[in-house]
């Protein structure tokens, strides 16, 4: 019986301990968020505070109100940028994750020549840090005229996503047996439809999160989108927090209240789609 | 309903060939069990009925159609996968309704099909399910389901039992046998058991390094295996081998006993052969079938025995070979102890020790 009872509470105080760790950890990792957010609620002298007001006093959405408003107010055009952010990233994702699938799946199923050799120099090109593309970029836009266009990020980012789409995808399409498809085939699909009305739906939820992975990259990237647009025309978010810098200041609570704008959408899009992401692949219609 | 024929069917892989130019005629109706070892083809074979598998050479017919060229949802079969394949993200109603709605057929017939289906295979409390709630035994007869839906021409079984535990699987031998008798449809099946080809089989293929070895009922491979590959593949436990030399009719072991040729046979003198013995026709004296007419008897050391119930299997040596006995109303035996068995020679059969086949003409 002590026994029993000592398992027991070696058991919870294992259980608190984990819990405590837990917390610790996700309080760090949290904390630059929370920090964030809290600032963009606050006034700027409260902001700049020595030593740091760790309560705040006051909240208010003044960032947030001087944002939304005139130019001379210190606002700056959200809705353009957000416009821009997400006809880019949707429209990468959506053509990133079409490659991916179509790569992804002939990877997975299909033997041809130089299929090794293809797939290392597509992880390969993931090698090369984006940022040392950027003045070959800049040039070659500049030359062609398509600096400073959604059409010209819209090209960096399915280039950028494109391996790890077909990396990821491949992936999914292997732990799919092909007896599925053949199965389809006998029942009395085309090839076509073998795949839309099988293969597909049960690689969905791995797709789904090539489909995250893409569209977060393409929302959050900074470095080159700072190179290749100018203007409200193709600005993204990200680029348009620098609009928050002037000579001599940095309005930090306006750049905040930017930064948490840009958070909400892919905050959102993760927990619409973590049901896929969670659940995961259920491959109950094969043993083995 | 409809007649398969293979003419002259090669199958190969770059200039590797896996199935060499095969010939069989399968009847409207018939069961035909394809067996052999792994490797040997009788896959490919089948994936090349199916169309899931190019056809290297040769032509399949199936009913009057030559269907090389055809793609598999247009040759109207159906096909049981040995994993099942079944559509993990559909209900096992919408899996056994599959090929219908693809025919774009009216819902009502479709769920009249799928019901139909269900109440053979007693699926119907499960329609609602997910693959993934159901045991093996079920899946495996949700694959049949999905199969029988469609009354095809022709129905192709790969392996399916060998997932499946060994109660089951024997359940489930069953099933199919009555499911065949009841539907009636041609019926390729694919095993490497050969229980389940000696039960299941009309006629049983049997195939080795891609070509038929020998092609028979059940009962005619047992009885008049062509050679010692079919000799040891089809029964169990496997046919017994001696090697021997023919010596003034009869057959010498290397240790020099002698066993009379099997009668009706007439093999010239000096001959090297193997002598084959199932384990069925050498059984201890006193604890076999009545003796026929030709009988032979040898002395053997037993070196194991296996009790079943009804019968024990012993392990004894001859002449350097293991051989397995049965004994009838079986008694204890302890290793080691010396037996006399009698050997009922008419039902001995005499290969040529070096290309293994059958003497008896």
């Amino acid at each position: 019986m002590a026994t029993a009872s000592q398992h027991r509470i070696r058991k919870r105080a294992l259980k608190v301990a984990h819990f405590a760790g837990l917390f610790l950890a996700m309080s760090i990792i949290c904390l630059p968020g929370l920090w964030v957010v809290l600032n963009s609620f606050r006034p700027t002298v409260e902001i700049m505070a020595k030593p740091p007001v760790w309560i705040p006093e006051s909240l208010s959405l003044d960032h947030y109100r001087a944002m939304f408003g005139g130019a001379g107010e210190g606002g700056v055009p959200v809705l353009t940028y957000f416009r821009n952010s997400l006809i880019i990233s949707v429209t990468s994702t959506v053509i990133a994750l079409l490659v991916g699938m179509a790569g992804g799946y002939a990877f997975a199923r299909y033997r041809f020549k130089g299929k090794g050799v293809m797939f290392v120099a597509l992880m390969a090109s993931r090698a090369v840090p984006g940022v040392a593309l950027s003045l070959p970029l800049f040039i070659i836009f500049g030359r062609t005229g398509i600096i400073d266009t959604h059409f010209g990020l819209i090209l960096v980012y399915v280039a950028m996503n494109v391996p790890f789409t077909i990396w990821l995808i491949d992936g999914f399409f292997r732990q799919v047996p092909k007896e599925l498809a053949e199965a389809a085939e006998i029942d009395g699909c085309t090839r076509w439809q073998a795949f839309w009305r099988v293969e597909f739906p049960v690689a969905r939820s791995g797709i789904a999160s090539a489909g995250i992975f893409a569209f977060l990259t393409s929302w959050n990237e900074y470095a080159l989108a700072s190179q290749l647009t100018r203007s409200a025309t193709s600005k993204t978010m990200p680029v348009g927090l620098l609009d928050f810098t002037s000579q001599f200041t940095l309005n930090w609570g306006g750049m905040c209240a930017l930064a948490v704008l840009m958070i909400i959408p892919a905050l959102v899009l993760t927990f619409l789609v973590q049901k896929h992401l969670i659940a995961g692949l259920t491959f109950g219609g094969v043993k083995g | 309903m409809a007649q398969v024929q293979l003419k002259n069917v090669v199958k190969k892989y770059g200039a590797v060939g896996v199935v060499h130019a095969i010939n069989l005629d399968i009847a409207e109706g018939e069961f035909v069990v394809l067996v052999g070892p792994s490797g040997c083809g009788k896959s490919t074979t089948l994936r090349m009925v199916a169309g899931l598998e190019d056809i290297s050479g040769g032509e399949v017919i199936i009913g009057d159609r030559v269907v090389n060229d055809l793609p598999p949802r247009e040759r109207n079969l159906a096909m049981v996968f040995q994993n099942y394949a079944l559509y993990p993200h559909m209900t096992v109603r919408e899996n056994l309704g599959f090929s219908l709605k693809i025919a774009k057929r009216p819902q009502a017939e479709i769920d009249r099909a799928v019901d139909e289906a269900a109440g053979i295979l007693s699926l119907t409390p499960l329609l609602d399910r997910k693959p993934g709630a159901l045991s093996g035994g079920q899946r495996q007869r949700v694959a049949m389901g999905r199969a029988i839906v469609r009354h095809p021409d022709v129905f192709l079984f790969d392996e399916p039992l060998s997932n499946l535990d060994a109660k089951l699987r024997t359940q489930m031998r069953v099933e199919i046998k009555k499911l065949h008798q009841r539907v009636g449809s041609t019926v390729i099946y694919v095993t490497h058991d050969q229980i389940e080809a000696m039960t299941l089989a009309d006629r049983i293929v049997i195939m080795r390094d891609g070509h038929i070895v020998q092609v028979g009922t059940p009962l005619e491979v047992f009885e008049n295996p062509v050679n010692t590959f079919v000799a040891t593949f089809i029964g169990s436990p496997p046919m017994n081998l001696l090697e021997g030399v023919i010596r003034a009719g009869q057959v010498v072991l290397a240790d020099g006993t002698a066993i009379p040729q099997p009668p009706g046979l007439n093999v010239a003198e000096g001959r090297k052969v193997q002598l084959g013995i199932r384990a069925d026709n050498i059984m201890p004296e006193g604890h076999a079938l009545p003796p026929t007419a030709h009988m032979a008897f040898v002395e053997m050391p037993v070196i194991l025995t296996e009790p079943l119930g009804t019968e024990t299997l012993l392990y004894a040596t001859l002449s350097g070979t293991e051989m397995q006995a049965k004994m009838l109303n079986p008694r204890p035996v302890s290793a080691g102890e010396r037996m006399r068995f009698g050997i009922a020679l008419d039902k001995c059969h005499l290969f040529d020790a070096e290309t293994g086949n059958s003497l008896r003409g």
